[in-house]
């Protein structure tokens, strides 16, 4: 019997919106993996001296990196929090015959993000 | 006058079409009638030609299986209450290659689960003789991989899977979750001869964590779950490979 087989269009992910948040959530992977990049050429520009360093320094201060910058938050965060929400999927955890909460599991994460950005604040902004 | 609902159902005969079309049906609306219903009413009343699978009717038999709207549902457990007025639009499960009107081939799932081996396997010289008794097994120990076993076959989330219809040699989401199943279970010994396909390329490795998967499925089941907490197990097992190469056996 001869069957019929259906093409997947590269559209596919259009046609519902939990498939657009995954593939907006893929795509967030990459202003992550853009930002580890500009992080390192952040602390290599450190080690070329102060003049370089503040030159670079200066140079991101402008309109459009000021612009980059925020939208890299923007989608870092999103990145994050769906991140962070799907962790009780991967980490189960049992106390005898009963699960821990799934929103317990997700929000350790979330306090260790306070804790962690409090801290990092802490030391750049001095308070 | 009575209210109605119109069904867009998918047709095609291998026979006569080269092509699927879209056919129009009109249908009474009634508030406790489920798509299955409908389609029933349809075979029995008006087109006697339409093909479709079905038999429990009450969301055991993972039987009926369709896309209602786009998305994967069992068409008796979707009530045509929370569709009205609309026209309801309906398919063969994605993913899927289709026999005629709304029976999909599931010989693909069928080899998958199969090859998966979801039953308990002991290691050679380890069976216990019959005489001996049943392989305790403690309520803890049952409520780490009981809501795997619930899966009912129905296939939904192979047709949730957008990594499944763009390369069907994926392992998918229920076979998967079955092997995740049996490798938790404390009276199996068979975790490293599944590994082999659920370590695989086609295994965990294909999954990209949509998540749909367990979104639609009707037990609950969350196979999304069970391929991301064995990816964490094979990672473990290749560290270990790495770090105590001879602590392998």
């Amino acid at each position: 019997m001869s069957t019929y087989h259906r093409i997947v269009p590269n559209t596919w992910w259009l046609q519902r919106r939990p498939y657009i948040l995954f593939m907006i959530r893929e795509l967030t992977s990459v202003f992550v993996a853009g930002y580890c990049i500009f992080l390192l050429v952040l602390v290599y520009k450190l080690t070329q001296g102060a003049d370089v360093y503040g030159n670079f320094m200066a140079a991101m201060k402008s309109p459009i990196s000021v612009v980059l910058h925020l939208i890299t938050l923007v989608f870092v965060l999103y990145h994050t929090i769906t991140w962070f929400n799907l962790t009780p999927k991967i980490l189960v955890v049992y106390r005898g015959e009963e699960r821990i909460p799934q929103g317990l599991v997700a929000g350790t994460f979330y306090v260790g993000w306070l804790v962690i950005s409090a801290i990092v604040a802490w030391l750049v902004l001095g308070v | 006058m009575a209210e109605t609902m119109q069904l867009e159902i998918f047709r095609y005969h291998p026979e006569k079409d080269s092509e699927p079309t879209f056919q129009i049906f009109e249908v009474p609306f009634r508030e406790d009638w489920v798509v299955l219903d409908a389609i029933n009413h349809i075979k029995d009343e008006i087109d006697g030609t339409l093909s479709y699978r079905w038999s429990c009717q009450m969301g055991v038999c993972g039987s009926c299986g369709i896309m209602i709207n786009n998305v994967p549902k069992l068409s008796c457990a979707a009530f045509l209450k929370d569709y009205y007025p609309d026209k309801i639009s309906i398919e063969p499960l994605t993913g899927f290659p289709v026999e005629r009107d709304l029976i999909f081939e599931m010989d693909d799932f069928m080899t998958k689960l199969t090859e998966i081996q979801p039953y308990i396997i002991r290691k050679e010289g380890e069976e216990k003789p019959l005489d001996e008794g049943e392989y305790l097994q403690s309520p803890a120990e049952l409520a780490h991989f009981k809501q795997y076993s619930m899966c009912i076959n129905c296939m939904l989330c192979y047709a949730a899977c957008p990594v499944y219809a763009l390369d069907s040699s994926f392992v998918g989401p229920a076979a998967i979750a079955l092997g995740q199943r049996y490798n938790m279970d404390t009276r199996d010994q068979g975790r490293d001869a599944r590994q082999e396909l659920i370590a695989s390329n086609e295994g965990i490795w294909e999954c990209t964590f949509v998540g749909e998967c367990s979104a639609v499925c009707p037990k609950d089941v969350d196979p999304a779950a069970a391929i991301q907490r064995a990816k964490i197990s094979s990672t473990v097992d290749w560290f270990k490979d790495v770090l105590i190469p001879w602590g392998k056996k």
